[in-house]
């Protein structure tokens, strides 16, 4: 299972990247997509909406089922990678290069209180039991 | 502890991802279900459906007991081998399963029925049998398993691995079956394409699986075998249909006898049933993948009424677009224009005529 070390993750199976330019990047991980299966449907937010932290703000629906993606933190959407909307199948293909949408945090040190690699690593491993 | 088939180490050798199916173990997929439903429709594919049950009934009264047991009418099975898919219903036109039916002889007719209904199904059976024909023997057969090698490329493929089957399948028509050394075999589906359905002894499941594989089948889980038979339009029971609804209002008016003189459980009732619903098929025109259970508002609503809903919905890997089965208003027209609760949106579907795709092309 792949898990990269450089970025943060929650308990409900989204990446969060941190950019340079001070937004964050979010998808959903390796776990999620290969528990989804092959995506055929991605709805993501609208740019300028603004989100609390869990709150529902995607779709990404699979030939099997359809699954809730949240906001990881609370902040402004700044970009949604509409290419996913034509090819859904990217998520599936390399989930941690198909991001979902961007955000401009509320408060940049929220990010430290996600989970990091091994913390997510250790909640799938207790998923799993 | 779950149900396994015979071939459950065989589809973990082949790392399918394992899924509770009604309390059996069965292989969701492979690896990707798009994969193994376009191989379906373009090659061949297989499917182990052990989990079905195969009820052999023997006796010489059998034919008489099925023309009361089930709504379909037994008496258009002439010749040995023929297959006839029908309803069984409660005394109230509730489905309690739907089966095919083989004629083999006079005094041995062969059932297949849904894993998930199986028990009930054979006690209602048992019961009626007790009751209209007690010297008639029910022998629920799991020492059999059954593979379906489905797709345009797969009867050849079968007779590569049993070539002294083809002589006796290759002028097989739909729905009939013929039997070679220890093989039923049957040109039947759930797919919308040509191919076999294959019984044969349990233990020799694996080797059999492994020789089709090795012919170049590939195998395919429960999540093709959805989105297949959703595209062929056929129904799945305990979603399209089930005890609190009638053939009448499943689309399956087709299986039903009701011109005969035959007095079949069920038969007054649904001469008596209120005809105000139909399943339709609907093609989705907006963005989205419709499932079961969504709301459908149409036009012929009126307040206070219950509306429609999806029964079976799903993403066509065929079409690319979703598509659903849907019980709607019996005013609903082909043609028309519906609307689909999907969270907080309403998305348009157009109400089409199923199935939506057969032998390999789209039909909507």
């Amino acid at each position: 299972m792949s898990v990269p070390s450089q970025l943060k993750y929650t308990t409900s199976h989204e990446w969060v990247k941190s950019e340079s330019d001070g937004t964050v990047t979010v998808g959903i991980t390796q776990h999620a997509q290969e528990l989804l299966g092959d995506m055929v449907f991605v709805e993501l937010p609208k740019v300028g909406r603004k989100l609390n932290q869990k709150e529902e703000c995607a779709v990404v629906e699979s030939v099997k089922a359809a699954a809730d993606v949240y906001s990881p933190l609370a902040g402004e959407v700044v970009a949604a990678n509409s290419e996913l909307e034509s090819a859904p199948e990217k998520i599936n293909q390399d989930p941690y290069t198909a991001w979902l949408f961007k955000l401009k945090l509320n408060n940049a040190a929220d990010l430290e209180k996600l989970l990091d690699a091994k913390g997510y690593q250790d909640a799938l491993d207790n998923e799993a039991h | 502890m779950l149900k396994m088939t015979p071939l459950n180490q065989a589809h973990r050798d082949m790392n399918a991802k394992m899924v509770d199916f009604g309390g059996w173990d069965m292989p969701l997929h492979y690896g990707s279900q798009l994969d193994e439903h376009h191989k379906v429709r373009r090659d061949a594919g297989m499917f182990d459906v052990s989990h079905m049950l195969v009820v052999d009934i023997e006796g010489s009264e059998v034919r008489n007991f099925l023309k009361r047991l089930v709504a379909n009418n037994v008496d258009k099975l002439t010749l040995p081998g023929k297959a006839l898919y029908t309803c069984m219903l409660t005394p109230q036109g509730g489905i309690i399963d739907d089966l095919i039916i083989y004629f083999l002889t006079e005094s041995w007719f062969r059932l297949v029925v849904n894993a998930g209904t199986a028990d009930k199904d054979i006690a209602w059976i048992m019961q009626q049998r007790d009751s209209l024909a007690p010297q008639l023997q029910i022998k629920p057969r799991r020492d059999l398993a059954m593979i379906a090698v489905q797709g345009p490329n797969a009867r050849a493929k079968v007779w590569q691995v049993i070539p002294g089957a083809q002589a006796v399948t290759e002028n097989l028509k739909q729905f009939q079956s013929a039997t070679f050394e220890n093989y039923f075999i049957a040109r039947t589906g759930y797919t919308g394409e040509d191919g076999f359905e294959i019984v044969l002894p349990a233990q020799d499941a694996v080797d059999f699986w492994k020789k089709l594989h090795a012919a170049g089948v590939a195998p395919a889980g429960l999540g093709a075998r959805d989105t297949l038979r959703l595209e062929a339009g056929m129904n799945l029971y305990g979603q399209d249909m089930d005890e609190t609804t009638h053939p009448l209002e499943s689309g399956l008016a087709w299986t039903v006898d009701l011109k005969s003189e035959r007095d079949f459980i069920g038969k007054q009732a649904l001469l008596n049933a209120p005809n105000n619903r139909q399943l339709v098929g609907l093609l989705l025109l907006d963005k989205g993948v419709l499932r079961g259970h969504q709301p459908v508002i149409t036009q012929h609503d009126s307040a206070g009424s219950t509306g429609g809903e999806i029964t079976s919905g799903g993403f066509s890997p065929t079409l690319n677009q979703s598509i659903a089965l849907a019980r709607v208003s019996s005013q609903t027209a082909i043609g028309e224009t519906v609307h689909v609760v999907v969270r907080d949106k309403q998305l348009a579907a157009k109400v089409v005529k199923y199935p939506f795709v057969r032998n390999g092309q789209a039909l909507v």
